[in-house]
């Protein structure tokens, strides 16, 4: 059973310092409710929005990053609903003459490499957050909170171009890798990206899942509603066509009320808000545009002969791909690539921490030139690495404190030897019956093993070495 | 066609709640409307149609932030509220 699933994706453009219509700060993370408000973006009578024109550029960055076509004439509408969190009774948004058309994303599909298609990209205004006192079937009232409203938000609308969960996820986290190459957006900040998915059993009818806020939380929500359909199928019935909330803390989806059709919403053109013409504003922002994932996995791959599946991890987020280039310019980029990677991204996964909290490059740098000289173990490296997230420090310091340097058995001998050298008194009061100069001995080479050594293994070497000597 | 439930619909999107006779009330009224509107099936097919009535294109705002409203008076007008929210009704 073939399923089908697109997505729309609202993204913030949360690195913006107004909301879309208004001057009103967007930094309301953490800030109590309804601190973020002004006229505007509360809806009041009489208030009039003007367009944030950083928001439009914004916007026609991303629409190209995505491949889209840039309409040069583009509009805003108002879009008909009543709702507790849109003040003004309608929301601001676009529906003709969108800001981008027809733009597609590459990403890892089940089968290899698979390209989605993107319908349209359009600007619109955030509603203000509804805090539900409880399930939101079963609570008694609704809480407002304005500050989200008026943020300048990104609609992608996808087409039915996905067959699985898994691969709705990647693409909503290659498309915050997009955007985030692109520098619109902190996808670190609550509610900065939310996704409704369409599924559908092929043959069967669609399905709309409202509100999902995490990228665990699409995967969990597709697949939660493709096992509803299917065992509704295996039962005899066919899913109805509906709208259903996905509850993020139990992962389910709820069916939800009636909701308005696309005829309901009564758009037409917004009559606060002149139509805009961005005639060389493509050519302008093109010209602009930072290098994107794909482009900068294919020089990584090129520039530093590192593996793909290494570049795409690499290139996965814009930081941790500068983070390499980094570390990579000061030593074996291989090296570099395979550590960062495979283990260093891995651990600061396992400790759910983003690159931006990791120690610096210099440190990578000085771990890696410690792995060429052979001077520690691959063991020893991870262990460094762990104690550097976990506590700081420098690797060198780690590895004398700790002792973790390796130390080669064969390497002993030659120790040894040098040591009986250089302490020709001990060696001659050791000959001469006085055992215990040879504990002074193994002192020496522990010190000069740094400690990396059996001492009994010293002192067996050292009194055969020093028996061949007595006998000569 | 305008008939009770179309009445009953556009109660709905309005969030209005009718009673029988109301909806009854409103067809002939509603209807009426509705024929206004067929003055528009006069204008010929190949006008242009207007999307704005005067000629401004491009008024745009810098990314300058401005203070926004003490919460006291956001909250001034509002009926009920608890803890610096405004309290509405259940939604679903
Ligand atoms: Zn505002």
């Amino acid at each position: 059973m073939r399923v089908l699933i697109g997505l729309e994706v609202h993204v913030q453009l949360n690195k913006l310092k107004t909301k879309m219509f208004c001057g009103t700060p967007t930094s309301y993370q953490h800030a109590p409710p309804n601190t973020h408000v002004c006229p505007v973006c509360l809806g009041l009578p009489g208030a009039m929005p003007t367009i944030n024109m950083k928001a439009v550029e914004a916007a026609v960055k991303v629409a190209l990053a995505l491949n889209a076509k840039v309409q040069e004439n583009t509009m805003f509408y108002r879009k008909n609903y009543f709702y507790p969190d849109l003040p003004r009774g309608f929301q601001i948004s676009q529906y003709d003459f969108p800001i981008g058309k027809d733009g597609y994303v590459i990403i890892d599909g089940d089968e290899g490499e698979k390209k989605v298609r993107i319908k349209r990209v359009h600007m619109e205004e955030d509603p203000g957050r509804l805090v539900h006192v409880g399930r939101i079937d079963k609570a008694k009232y609704t809480l407002i909170d304005y500050n989200r409203s008026g943020m300048p938000l990104l609609e992608i609308v996808t087409e039915p171009d996905m067959n699985s969960p898994k691969e709705a996820r990647a693409f909503v986290s290659k498309l915050r890798t997009i955007l985030e190459y692109l520098d619109v957006f902190d996808g670190s900040l609550e509610g900065a990206m939310r996704v409704d998915a369409n599924v559908s059993i092929e043959g069967g009818s669609r399905v709309e899942i409202k509100n999902i806020s995490s990228f665990r939380g699409v995967e969990k929500a597709l697949a939660f509603e493709i096992t509803r359909q299917k065992n509704l199928l295996r039962r005899g019935q066919q899913a109805k066509m509906e709208t259903r909330h996905f509850d993020e803390s139990q992962e389910i989806t709820v069916s939800l009320r009636v909701k308005e059709e696309e005829s309901d919403y009564r758009y037409f053109p917004e009559p606060d808000l002149p139509p805009m013409n961005l005639k060389g504003w493509t050519e302008r922002i093109k010209a602009e545009l930072p290098e994107l994932p794909d482009a900068r996995r294919e020089r990584l791959i090129a520039q530093y002969g590192i593996s793909v599946e290494h570049a795409k991890v690499l290139t996965g987020e814009r930081v941790l791909a500068d983070y390499f280039e980094k570390v990579a310019s000061k030593t074996s980029p291989k090296l570099a690539a395979t550590w960062i990677a495979d283990v260093l991204k891995g651990e600061l996964n396992y400790r759910d921490m983003r690159i931006e909290g990791c120690f610096s490059p210099e440190n990578m740098v000085e771990l890696l030139e410690l792995l060429e000289k052979d001077l520690i173990s691959d063991k020893a490296a991870v262990m460094i690495i762990r104690r550097m997230l976990d506590e700081g420090g420098r690797p060198k310091e780690i590895m004398e404190k700790e002792g973790l340097q390796k130390i080669k058995e064969d390497i002993l001998p030659g120790v040894v030897e040098s040591v009986i050298e250089e302490n020709e008194k001990a060696v001659r009061d050791y000959l001469s019956g006085k055992r215990e100069a040879i504990n002074y001995l193994v002192g020496q080479v522990m010190k000069k093993v740094r400690g990396r050594a059996d001492a009994s293994k010293v002192y067996n070497l050292l009194e055969r070495r020093l028996n061949e000597i007595d006998n000569n | 066609m305008i008939d009770e439930n179309v009445v009953r619909h556009v109660a709905w999107l309005a969030r209005i709640q009718l009673e029988e006779d109301e909806l009854k009330k409103f067809i002939p009224q509603f209807t009426k409307i509705l024929e206004y509107f067929s003055i528009l099936d006069e204008v010929q097919e190949d006008v242009e149609p207007l999307y704005h009535v005067n000629e401004l294109k491009n008024v745009f705002r810098d990314d300058e932030p401005e203070d926004p409203l003490p919460r006291d008076e956001i909250l001034r007008n509002a009926p009920k509220k608890e803890n610096g929210y405004f309290r509405g009704p259940r939604i679903v």
